[in-house]
């Protein structure tokens, strides 16, 4: 029997309007991450700092004898500064293959016939990595000081620090949208996601060990704007209001910042594309 | 449907490859129905698909698709076309039905639509039973098969097929064309075939569109373009005579074409016939050793259009 007799029908149903497909590809990129175990490990490990600091909060709070270990801004600060080795080992796991993938299958050329942007494509991509990176930081930051308040039994804690919210949530989501643009443009780069992961590490710990020599040479820290992970630092002692652990600007550090994300949009735009053109 | 409006119209499309020109002020319509983009690697097929779909800009020109201007409107357009890329193309770590439901997903189906599509079209294309397995470990003809898939998930109203028969063996060739002209005749689908298979267009097209180094070189309805200008003629003569009886026959305004075997076809235009190429045999001393009434085909079509010898 030929095969085409196993019939065609032509559909009638309803179809989403435009602008969408963000939305699909980056639940795609969601479910086909959580299937991986070795994964869904490594989130579980994530929140391993979470329950050290949940156990500490209730410490303090129920034990007189543990009132030293009472919640501080700089344990939130902390925290998230914590996160950062968890926030890298996902942005790899997770990131390096999300466009490099595509990139070796051909798939962009499938994405884009379809109805959708360019632009709708990266962000769906970005979407993933971010959902699971603040899943890591942001997440387990809000339920630490919801805990803190439980435990405690009273808002004093959090509304003595009330700008801990609005800190927490601007640090986790400055560090989760630089890491995983510049991820997603070093990911567009290659269609190795292994090369991509080296490539993030070098990214990683080049930058921080240029600041290092520079450090050394001149023994200024006033140098700290090369190193990416110690911009994201100043970033976060300013929002937390702390001391900042190099003598860079604030502002020049998010200028930095800045530039990444800009230099990662531009290397988006020039490489997500439905065809590749060696002139 | 010789009445109904084109699906595709260009109008002075160029297309620049850096200094290449891949598409050279190309000016064409395709018909409703089946129409073959035929023409020899490099001749601007592929380029002219990627650019209906937006994925190349032209520096010139203007192209409609199902009545969207290709600028304009590249959203509409991608929403009812399908398109069956050239090079192996999957989405990566998926099965089968799951690659061609999320096509459909992101062409607007809701998902439960888009499972049920991705079922009832792996089967069409002959992939039923192989739907579960991880599209990364496919043969080249059964990927061929999941790339038409998800071009036909989402129902699409123009299917453009960039090579469909690539790499495939004859029986899956075969099958292919057949679903190929299946949807063109029988379901009311678009199709455009670009290839440089003349078989190929000949069995699942009505109409064609010739390219040649970026030009369009002709177009029109098969049938029509094979009607005969003159009279065709098979012809061999002895090896040794062929280049010398070759050019007597060209500077008679005889045209003939090299087969792949030592048959040459000869096409001799206007009232003329069997006796000219005999006079000229007879005045050039050459043997004519096979001489047949023959009928024009697609490949002389191609061959005349590209000015081959």
């Amino acid at each position: 029997m030929p095969i085409h007799d196993q019939g065609y029908r032509r559909y009638g149903g309803e179809r989403a309007p435009h602008g969408r497909a963000w939305a699909v590809i980056a639940s795609a990129g969601v479910r086909t991450m959580l299937r991986k175990r070795a994964f869904l490990g490594l989130l579980l490990l994530a929140w391993a700092p979470f329950f050290v600091r949940a156990v500490q909060i209730y410490a303090a709070a129920n034990l007189p004898q543990a009132a030293f270990l009472a919640p501080t801004p700089e344990m939130f600060r902390d925290f998230l500064t914590q996160q950062n080795v968890f926030v890298f080992f996902i942005a790899v796991y997770a990131g390096s293959g999300l466009i490099a993938s595509d990139r070796r299958a051909n798939a962009l050329q499938i994405y884009l016939s379809k109805p959708l942007l360019r632009v709708e494509y990266v962000f769906g991509k970005l979407a993933v990595l971010l959902v699971f990176l603040l899943a890591v930081t942001w997440v387990p930051a809000i339920v630490l000081l919801i805990v803190q308040v439980m435990f405690a039994g009273n808002f004093t804690f959090f509304v003595d620090n009330i700008f801990l919210f609005p800190a927490i949530t601007l640090s986790a989501f400055i560090q989760t949208i630089t890491v995983s643009v510049t991820m997603l443009a070093l990911s567009s780069l290659s269609r190795s996601s292994r090369y991509v992961g080296v490539l993030y590490a070098g990214v990683i710990f080049f930058t921080q060990a240029m600041y290092g020599v520079l450090y050394e040479v001149t023994r200024d820290s006033g140098w700290s704007w090369v190193s990416f992970s110690a911009n994201l630092s100043q970033v976060n002692a300013f929002i937390f209001r702390m001391r900042p652990a190099y003598d860079t600007p604030w502002p020049l550090s998010l200028l930095v910042l800045a530039a990444v994300i800009a230099l990662s949009a531009v290397i988006l735009e020039r490489r997500v594309r439905g065809v590749e053109v060696v002139a | 449907m010789p009445d109904a409006a084109p699906v595709i119209t260009l109008e002075g499309v160029t297309v620049l490859y850096g200094a290449q020109r891949a598409l050279q002020d190309v000016t064409a319509r395709f018909e409703a129905g089946a129409v073959g983009l035929l023409g020899p690697n490099g001749a601007g097929k592929s380029t002219m698909i990627k650019a209906l779909l937006g994925f190349v800009k032209p520096t010139s020109g203007r192209m409609r698709v199902l009545g969207y201007d290709v600028a304009a409107s590249p959203l509409p357009i991608r929403a009812r076309v399908g398109y069956m890329p050239e090079s192996d193309a999957h989405i990566p770590g998926m099965n089968a039905v799951s690659f061609v439901a999320y096509c459909g997903e992101l062409a607007g189906l809701p998902r439960v639509d888009a499972m049920q599509r991705a079922h009832e079209v792996l089967f069409y294309v002959g992939l039923g039973e192989a739907r579960y397995r991880n599209v990364e470990t496919y043969s080249t003809g059964m990927k061929q098969r999941i790339k038409l898939a998800q071009a036909l998930v989402h129902d699409p109203d123009l299917l453009l097929l960039d090579e469909p028969t690539n790499g495939m063996d004859p029986k899956g060739r075969d099958e292919m064309l057949a679903l190929v002209r299946d949807l063109a005749h029988r379901k009311g689908v678009n199709v455009i075939v670009s290839s440089h298979l003349l078989p190929d267009v000949e069995y699942t097209c009505d109409h064609v569109v010739v390219m040649d180094k970026g030009r369009v070189a002709t177009e029109g309805p098969i049938a029509a373009l094979k009607q005969p200008r003159g009279r065709v003629y098979e012809l061999r003569v002895k090896a040794a005579e062929l280049q010398t009886f070759i050019a007597a026959l060209s500077a008679a305004g005889l045209e003939c074409h090299e087969t792949d075997e030592d048959v040459m076809r000869v096409f001799v235009p206007g009232d003329g016939g069997a006796r000219d190429i005999f006079t000229l045999a007879s005045t050039s001393g050459v043997q004519v050793r096979h001489l047949r009434p023959s009928v024009p085909t697609l490949e002389d079509v191609f061959a005349h259009a590209v000015g081959e010898k």
